[in-house]
């Protein structure tokens, strides 16, 4: 590649990330104290339908193994 | 040539002053850290979940799992060549799908329950009907350039990829051709989670970069940076507004999407192990972090403490997966098994 290539891909690439920039720079941004509020507030409302941290009970556990029962 | 520096010199300027305003607005919204604000949240206390299965079938190391969206089978690929989908709930092998490269390094399962599709260093992602009367390859999706590390259905007529060549791709299952490509990372990528809504998607890569895309019109919209090595594994908040990813660094962290910036950071001076894999529970309030240390460890993801740990792999845990309905938590491991907790 002659060096005339090599700087107009790299000016190329230059363009390219100015544009990607501009597009992240243009955001809009929620304070973190709202996004730490909101996400805790989820994770409240839904706990008590979050099976790995209420527990499950053995009669409802899909993948608990069935032992058989002796009756005595 | 004059011409041409003077534009790359106004060009870097630009670019460095662009990151330089970033940053500020960035700080500018940052107000308190999470961790601060989740101090009055009840702890969750120790989480001790039990073994309840250990899945065995394969014959090499397991790389990679996928639940299907019925909570009930499951899909797991290992490099001794083959695919196999279990039903979790009796342990049965249903389905053995062999592969034409062992070399596998991701699986999914579509939500139809139709499908999977499979992909490694053979750089192709394979999609096969599994309700034939024997596994039948669909497609073969050919045209990146490096190894799929990833895929994951939006349907049985799109899929997206991850490659080693640094891009992700989204293909129609139909004609087999791609429809968008995403460039934009420098660095191989590793792992991609699509958001709940389906519009968007994130993935994490070599560069130590985790970035947002535009699902259809192929644009990054959001970068997130600090992680100082390989980002092995990616994953949404169940509300779409956040995201978690972890780390051959040895950390997790979650990013905030609407406050652009990391939130929290997930590490232990004790874990000196990258992180390969992650999932959550369905409240999103605890993560599954599956470690080179051969453990699977658990993250309160509000208050950043270690809560618990899955011990009893014989080897590093590959991928870790929780099903649709939250009911467990299944780690794959190099020792060539899948064990089922809850």
């Amino acid at each position: 590649m002659s060096s005339k290539m090599q700087s107009s891909s790299s000016i190329v690439q230059a363009r390219r990330t100015v544009q990607q920039l501009r597009i992240e720079a243009s955001i809009e941004r929620i304070k973190v104290s709202k996004a730490s509020s909101e996400l805790m507030r989820y994770c409240g409302e839904h706990a008590k339908n979050d099976p790995l941290l209420m527990g499950i009970p053995a009669s409802e556990n899909p993948f608990k193994d069935k032992k058989p029962c002796t009756v005595l | 040539m004059a011409a041409e520096k003077a534009e790359m010199d106004a060009l870097k300027k630009e670019c460095d002053g662009l990151r330089a305003q970033i940053e500020a607005a960035r700080k500018a919204v940052n107000d308190g850290s999470m961790s601060a604000a989740s101090s009055g949240v009840a702890s969750v206390g120790r989480v001790q979940l039990k073994l309840r299965k250990t899945l065995k079938g394969h014959l090499a190391k397991i790389y990679a799992m996928h639940w299907s969206a019925d909570s009930r089978q499951m899909v797991s690929a290992s490099q001794d060549g083959k695919l196999l989908i279990w039903d979790c709930f009796t342990g049965n092998k249903l389905i053995a799908v062999p592969l034409k490269s062992a070399w596998v390094m991701s699986v999914a399962f579509a939500p139809s329950g139709n499908l999977v599709a499979s992909g490694g260093l053979d750089n192709i992602c394979t999609v096969y009907n599994i309700k034939a009367a024997s596994p039948k390859t669909l497609r073969e999706l050919d045209a990146h350039t490096g190894y799929l590390s990833c895929c994951r259905f939006l349907s049985d007529t799109e899929i997206l990829t991850a490659s080693g060549d640094t891009t992700c791709c989204l293909w129609d299952l139909e004609t087999g051709k791609q429809k968008v490509i995403f460039t934009n990372h420098i660095g191989d990528c590793m792992s991609l989670a699509l958001s709940p809504d389906t519009n968007t998607f994130i993935s994490g890569a070599c560069d130590s970069l985790a970035k947002l895309w535009d699902l259809r019109e192929g644009a990054c919209k959001q970068t997130f940076s600090g992680h100082t090595s390989d980002i092995n594994a990616i994953s949404f908040f169940p509300n779409g507004n956040a995201i978690i990813t972890g780390s051959d660094d040895c950390q997790c962290k979650m990013y905030d999407l609407r406050a652009d910036q990391e939130v929290i950071c997930y590490q232990d001076t004790s874990l000196n192990a990258g992180v390969t894999s992650l999932a959550l529970s369905s409240s999103g309030r605890l993560i599954f972090a599956g470690y080179d240390d051969f453990n699977c460890h658990i993250w309160d993801s509000l208050k950043g403490e270690k809560v618990g740990v899955l011990s009893g792999h014989d080897n590093r845990v590959s991928c870790t997966g929780v099903p649709a309905d939250g009911m467990g938590v299944c780690t794959g491991s190099w020792d060539s098994f899948l064990k089922l907790w809850n």
